[in-house]
């Protein structure tokens, strides 16, 4: 205990969030091998965990590189579908289950690092909204990319073709990637809550040790004032490039996870309103905190699932809560009503936090 | 192919992505008159769209209103619309994180796409169109432009004189102006900010009705999401004119259409909103601001 409270903070924070995966992942299991959890929450289980991946990942950008990113599906599609291919084509090749999921997994990673890596030399350029409009357009150009893209294996070779299928499998082919259709795992599906689990796990120390390394204080010091940054001999791109492609890596990882979960799946299930669900988790966790986002990621893909007995409504309250909580989490006059009733009547003393950050501007 | 044909083709798809364009254009207004004194990004603007066209078509298909009616009616809803929304879910965050407001923005837009969805069903409607059909032929009938077309670019064209007669000339809107420039100096000078803020939701929202019925009489299959695509390539529009700027979103909302209508015809129908946001994104790494936006100088 004495050794927990002379640890650094960030340390302290980064236990505590593995431990809290660790907890919650041996509590699932004990109940899944004793009492079950519901066939409805066993079937989100991995979604979950993509989730959590992905809230995790485009919190290094939102929350850590200060960068506002609308287009976070377009990386876990091309994870997805790189991955998933990967793993449909690898059937005969690779008979084990789990090392051609981590294969398909760390080719889906690879795929969507080299597309945020591409896509961030440009954007990183921009900044503020024109920045999060450039990410919408390239997430939507990857969407209609991928809707027209046919890819096949055969005795041949690999085939591709776009807009217009031409490719003309032999016998026994494949067809990995079937533009609109998008992908099929032919193969069973090899995603498995253990997995997820690992990879959560693995995005979470790849984050805690970027954030907190000579590399995290760049970024976040590029984040707080680019001008300073510049000025002590930090250069911007890299670093925010750096937060970028380890992020897209990380989405890309988890768009495989999620896809080989899946029977068939398509481009339009990565869309504009997945990539706004994901920041929804990221704002509602708070920005640069892993731990909320781990936990806004779980809330937010259980509460629909939770809310089916308003069967109808569900979506509907959905949003109310949605407008709700970031009316009480960021509106000064609603905040100090709460705390006048934590506090039992008494006026909170001293300015409030709103009217500090404002004397601070 | 002669090269009259050639001629006359392109024309015909400059017609149709000028009314395309007009209706962006419309929508990308209410976006930017909205960016330019809030300050945020009102994500739910698009589903104002879809309200609007729904209003419209109640009062025109089930109570038998002639469609002038109809239109202002759905003016009118939607500006109550636009003020409701702004006192309930915006205006508490006036000092909050630009992030937090982006994300009650996101919460509205659900809810306004599921409370039509219960109240309305996600079945399509088939909206009637508030033009008459016809054609107006040139060139000896070898050219043909809706009557629809042509009300769209005129009504565009109108909203575009009265909105800068409107933020130039009047009291009210050089209030606005004010306020987008500096909220707190406007204050100062006197100047009522929020309810200032309420009358450009409000012109916003009412821009967003008319919008929302051109829009529909073009692309008659009304559903709880029509307003969401549009939506999005509006926003789009109006960064690509520079967001903030009121010529800046006629521009970028005529230029995307005219992009999208020419990708569509020359190129390939699938990929047309592809090369859209390519060429988004050509424009703003060349112009980091948009086409007419001004460049804000950093001070150290």
């Amino acid at each position: 205990m004495t050794k927990l409270r002379h640890m650094k903070k960030s340390t302290r924070t980064s236990f505590f969030t593995y431990g809290l995966v660790i907890v919650a992942f041996l509590i699932i299991q004990i109940l899944r091998g004793t009492v079950g959890i519901g066939s409805l929450l066993e079937g989100q289980l991995i979604p979950i965990c993509a989730y959590i991946v992905m809230a995790v990942s485009l919190n290094l950008v939102v929350g850590i590189s200060g960068e506002l990113s609308l287009g976070h599906a377009g990386f876990m599609s091309v994870g997805a579908f790189a991955g998933c291919a990967m793993a449909n084509g690898l059937q005969n090749l690779v008979p084990s289950e789990p090392l051609r999921l981590v294969i398909a997994i760390l080719f889906g990673a690879l795929m969507a690092a080299l597309a945020g890596f591409l896509i961030g030399i440009p954007v990183l350029r921009l900044n503020g909204d024109y920045l999060a409009i450039v990410t919408l357009a390239f997430g939507e150009i990857i969407k209609t990319i991928l809707t027209n893209l046919y890819i096949g294996v055969d005795a041949n070779g690999l085939q591709a073709s776009f807009v217009n299928d031409t490719t003309d499998l032999a016998e026994g082919g494949i067809a990995l990637i079937k533009g609109p259709m998008g992908v099929s795992n032919t193969s069973a599906r090899i995603s498995t809550f253990v997995a997820g689990f690992i990879l959560v796990m693995v995005a979470l120390i790849v984050v805690f040790n970027l954030v907190n390394s000579r590399a995290g204080r760049a970024i976040m010091a590029t984040r707080d004032n680019r001008i300073a940054a510049e000025s002590v001999g930090i250069s911007v791109t890299k670093y925010k490039l750096m937060a970028f492609t380890v992020s897209a890596a990380l989405a890309g990882a988890a768009g495989t996870l999620y896809g080989c979960s899946q029977i068939t799946f398509s481009a339009n299930k990565f869309d504009f309103n997945t990539s706004i669900l994901i920041l929804v988790f990221v704002v509602l966790g708070g920005l640069g905190n892993m731990w909320g986002s781990v936990i806004a990621a779980t809330a937010l893909t259980i509460l629909p699932e939770a809310l089916r007995q308003f069967s109808d409504y569900r979506m509907l309250v959905y949003a109310i809560v949605l407008i709700l909580v970031m009316l009480a989490t960021n509106s000064p006059a609603i905040r100090s009503f709460f705390l006048r009733i934590v506090r039992g009547g008494r006026n909170e003393d001293g300015p409030s936090r709103s009217a500090k950050k404002e004397a601070a501007k | 192919m002669d090269f009259s044909s050639l001629l006359l083709g392109l024309l015909d798809n400059l017609i149709r992505g000028l009314s395309l364009g007009s209706v962006y254009a419309i929508i990308a207004l209410g976006y930017t008159m909205v960016y330019g004194i809030a300050k945020m990004l009102n994500f739910a603007h698009g589903d104002v769209i879809m309200v609007g066209a729904y209003v419209c078509f109640f009062a025109i298909s089930t109570y038998g209103l002639p469609p002038v009616i109809g239109i202002l009616l759905s003016m009118v809803v939607c500006t109550a619309l636009g003020i409701v929304i702004e006192r309930l879910a915006y205006k508490p965050l006036r000092q909050a994180p630009s992030l937090a407001v982006l994300i009650t923005a996101i919460g509205v837009s659900y809810f306004l796409q599921n409370a039509a969805q219960l109240l309305w069903t996600s079945s399509p409607k088939v909206f009637p169109s508030v033009v008459p059909k016809g054609n107006l032929t040139l060139f000896d009938g070898q050219l043909s432009i809706s009557y629809l077309t042509i009300v769209t670019i005129v009504v565009c064209v109108i909203i575009m004189l009265v909105l800068t007669f409107f933020t130039n000339s009047t009291k009210m809107g050089k209030a606005m102006r004010a306020c987008s420039e500096d909220k707190g100096a406007a204050q100062l000078m006197g100047i009522d900010v929020n309810a200032t803020i309420s009358i450009t939701f409000a012109i916003g929202s009412a821009l967003a009705a008319v919008a929302g019925v051109l829009l529909c009489s073009a692309y008659p299959s009304l559903t709880p999401t029509t307003g969401s695509m549009p939506g999005i390539k509006a926003f789009t529009a109006a960064v690509f004119g520079g967001i903030g700027s009121i010529p800046g979103a006629l521009l970028g909302g005529l230029l995307l259409g005219i992009i999208e209508i020419f990708a569509g015809s020359y190129i390939s129908t699938q990929l047309s909103n592809a090369i859209v946001f390519g060429v988004l994104i050509i424009v703003l790494l060349v112009k980091p601001a948009g086409l007419l936006g001004k460049k804000i100088r950093e001070k150290v």
